[in-house]
């Protein structure tokens, strides 16, 4: 290979990092608040879903990509209230009702998006970071999804919400000991039902960034496990939203080496390639958890960690 | 009797409550719901024709049920059978590249073997993970599922492709003596016998086994099963590669009777929808046979409610998530002391809240 395809395959993967750790910064943002609160939703696999079909239908009717973003949201947050109200009924497993969702929401996502799949929405305006460099693999490289930097400052304003206010101290409570909440007087069933519905909420953004910046178009296999390896990474960034930024960042970097290696025309391998993410994520469950011991950091009613 | 009567009547509640909230779903698709019901019930089992194309589909759904039925019943939540079924047909596709095969049944045989072995080996794979670092199953499992799609695109679409087949990559196709016929000159293949024996074998080695036994008790109850110091690691393994080797096998039976080669029309959903039906089945293998036949029936409905209605083909898929959540919830119901929970209705008294049968066996699972 030449200097040039270096930088370019280098820059690929850099920006590939930014674009394609997106739907994960945003899911396992949201992934991490439903945590906090006692709850594992495997579901999100299918808010991701639903919500990317979601807001590029919005987008598509509206004519503006913001209306598309908050449709994305809104039907992300209703999937994942469906979720906690499920939970909440005596003798449902969270773990189960997950996998129910992931296939409800796929199925939804499908059905309704039929019609979507040929148009073009119009897309989230892109920040273009890269102007310093002359460059052209490097500019075209760090066009930035706009939604990235509210998920970063979303990010610090979770990390500070769990730390130092009530609303923050409510969910952890929740999440680290049932009883004590119950206690205080304060609804468990409540706090998760409200944590989990804002989890798909933000999940939802993830959603709009798939198919409103990156790949930019709605298809049926828009999301192959993002969702599931959020909930992975959020194990992986110990439950802490700041480390969640980092490790979407990581992971992004690793889903974005299969197609930056084929845009500077190394084709062998892709596939091999595009599962670099899921072996990832599991070299990294088995660096991080050790039989009969619980994940430093993991919330005390998660039942999924132990 | 009363058990036994909710055993099945929630279940079956849970299916008649979601085929009605699936009407009310076509409904606003402007398609009148009992034109759905009627076609859905002839497209499943109207005709000769459409019982056929329900029980070819059964036969995978079977065997991919029993790879999330068997690890559950040793406490394990393993969603992972769709990796295992495209392992399994992937192995059975290659072993010929390998080594010269008899072409006749003995080398059918040794294909569907193949396809065993790798399903078994790859579910085991989220068990020892499991067992020995502490990872989750159910994730793990998803992700290896992932990674196994990955490998058999990379496979197929490389070092195995038929240079032959242009549009859609595949591996050669099985020569003719190693496939799988019809079952008495019909389009139903002995995968569907496979699948029923496999059922009914495993649903009386753990119901009548000493073995059988071991691991409903390491499922049921760790602590105990500790404690009379049972080889829980052993045995949670011997159940992962017993449920692996299943979906193997049904990627296998997939490939030499269905598809004749390995490629991506393998990929069908087979292995997550065979985790409906073993819920809905609770883990039962006995049970797995007629909900798999009746969620076979579905998917060979949907064909024909996409041609006759124009309802996208992801409507199916649809109605089993509905059937997923609907069955679930009504686990709430199950051990519901009826009679208090109405005097309850008339008094501001909350009546007592004892485990039910389900949140044990769901609720230990996690230890």
């Amino acid at each position: 290979m030449t200097v040039d395809q270096w930088v370019a395959l280098a820059a690929g993967i850099l920006g590939g990092a930014l674009r394609v750790g997106a739907p994960f910064l945003f899911v396992s943002l949201g992934e991490c608040l439903t945590e906090k609160s006692g709850r594992i939703n495997l579901g999100l696999e299918g808010v991701l879903v639903l919500s990317a079909m979601a807001a590029f239908g919005g987008a598509y009717y509206s004519g503006s990509p913001w209306v598309g973003v908050l449709c994305g949201a809104v039907a992300g947050a209703l999937l994942a209230l469906l979720h906690g109200l499920l939970c909440s009924l005596d003798g449902v497993n969270d773990v189960a009702t997950g996998i129910a969702l992931m296939m409800l929401g796929m199925g939804l996502a499908f059905y309704l998006g039929k019609p979507l799949i040929q148009p073009q929405a119009p897309q989230i305006p892109a920040l273009a970071l890269g102007n310093w460099s002359d460059s052209p693999a490097v500019r075209s490289a760090l066009q930035v999804n706009a939604l990235v930097p509210i998920g970063v400052v979303l990010a610090g304003v979770m990390y500070l919400t769990f730390r130092s206010t009530r609303w923050g101290l409510l969910v952890r409570m929740a999440g680290d000991s049932a009883q004590a909440a119950r206690a205080l007087g304060y609804s468990v069933s409540g706090i998760r039902i409200a944590a989990t519905t804002a989890g798909g909420f933000i999940a939802g953004l993830g959603g709009a960034s798939l198919t409103l910046f990156y790949p930019g178009s709605w298809n049926e296999g828009i999301s192959s496990g993002q969702g599931l390896i959020a909930v992975a990474l959020v194990i992986f960034a110990r439950w802490s939203p700041l480390r969640c930024v980092g490790a979407a960042v990581l992971f992004g970097g690793a889903g974005a080496i299969g197609p930056a290696l084929q845009s500077v025309g190394i084709s062998w391998g892709y596939h091999l390639f595009n599962t670099v993410p899921y072996v990832l994520t599991l070299v990294i469950l088995v660096l991080t958890c050790k039989p009969g011991s619980v994940v430093v950091g993991s919330p005390g009613e998660l039942s999924a960690t132990r | 009797m009363r058990a036994t009567l909710t055993h099945i009547g929630l279940p079956a509640g849970a299916i008649l409550a979601s085929l009605l909230l699936f009407g009310v779903f076509v409904w606003f698709a402007g398609v009148s719901p009992v034109d759905v019901w009627v076609l859905l019930f002839k497209g499943a089992f109207g005709d000769a024709y459409s019982w056929q194309n329900t029980l070819q589909r059964a036969a995978p759904l079977m065997l991919t049920a029993l790879c999330v039925a068997v690890p559950a019943r040793s406490g394990l939540v393993i969603i992972g059978g769709e990796g295992a079924l495209v392992l399994g047909g992937l192995a059975c596709a290659a072993l010929p590249y390998v080594v010269p095969l008899p072409d006749n049944l003995a080398g059918t045989v040794l294909v569907g073997a193949a396809g065993a072995t790798a399903g078994a080996l790859w579910i085991m794979l989220a068990g020892w993970l499991r067992q020995y670092r502490g990872i989750n199953e159910t994730i793990s499992s998803l992700l290896l599922a992932y990674v196994a799609i990955g490998l058999f695109k990379h496979f197929v679409e490389g070092p195995l492709r038929d240079p032959a087949s242009l549009n859609k990559p595949s591996t050669n196709a099985l020569s003719e003596g190693l496939r799988i016929g019809g079952i008495a000159g019909t389009d139903v293949h002995w995968g569907l016998a496979l699948g029923l024996v496999a059922c009914v074998a495993l649903g009386l080695w753990l119901r009548w086994t000493p073995s059988g036994f071991s691991i409903r008790v390491v499922g049921g109850n760790p602590r105990t099963a500790q404690l009379v110091g049972l080889p829980a690691t052993r045995l949670i393994l011997l159940a992962c590669a017993l449920g692996g080797a299943c979906a193997g096998l049904a990627g296998a039976v997939e490939v030499a009777a269905v598809h004749t080669s390995a490629n991506a029309s393998l990929i069908a959903g087979y292995g997550y929808a065979g985790i409906l039906v073993s819920f809905m089945a609770r883990h039962n293998p006995l049970g797995i046979i007629p909900v798999a036949i009746l969620f076979g029936g579905f998917g060979a409905a949907g064909s024909l409610l996409q041609r006759r209605l124009g309802l996208p083909d992801a409507s199916v898929l649809v109605l089993q998530g509905m059937a997923f959540v609907l069955i679930l919830a009504s686990e709430s119901l199950r051990g519901k002391d009826w009679q208090a929970f109405l005097a309850g209705l008339f008094r501001p008294a909350v009546p007592a809240k004892g485990p039910s049968p389900a949140q044990v066996s769901m609720g230990d699972k996690v230890a």
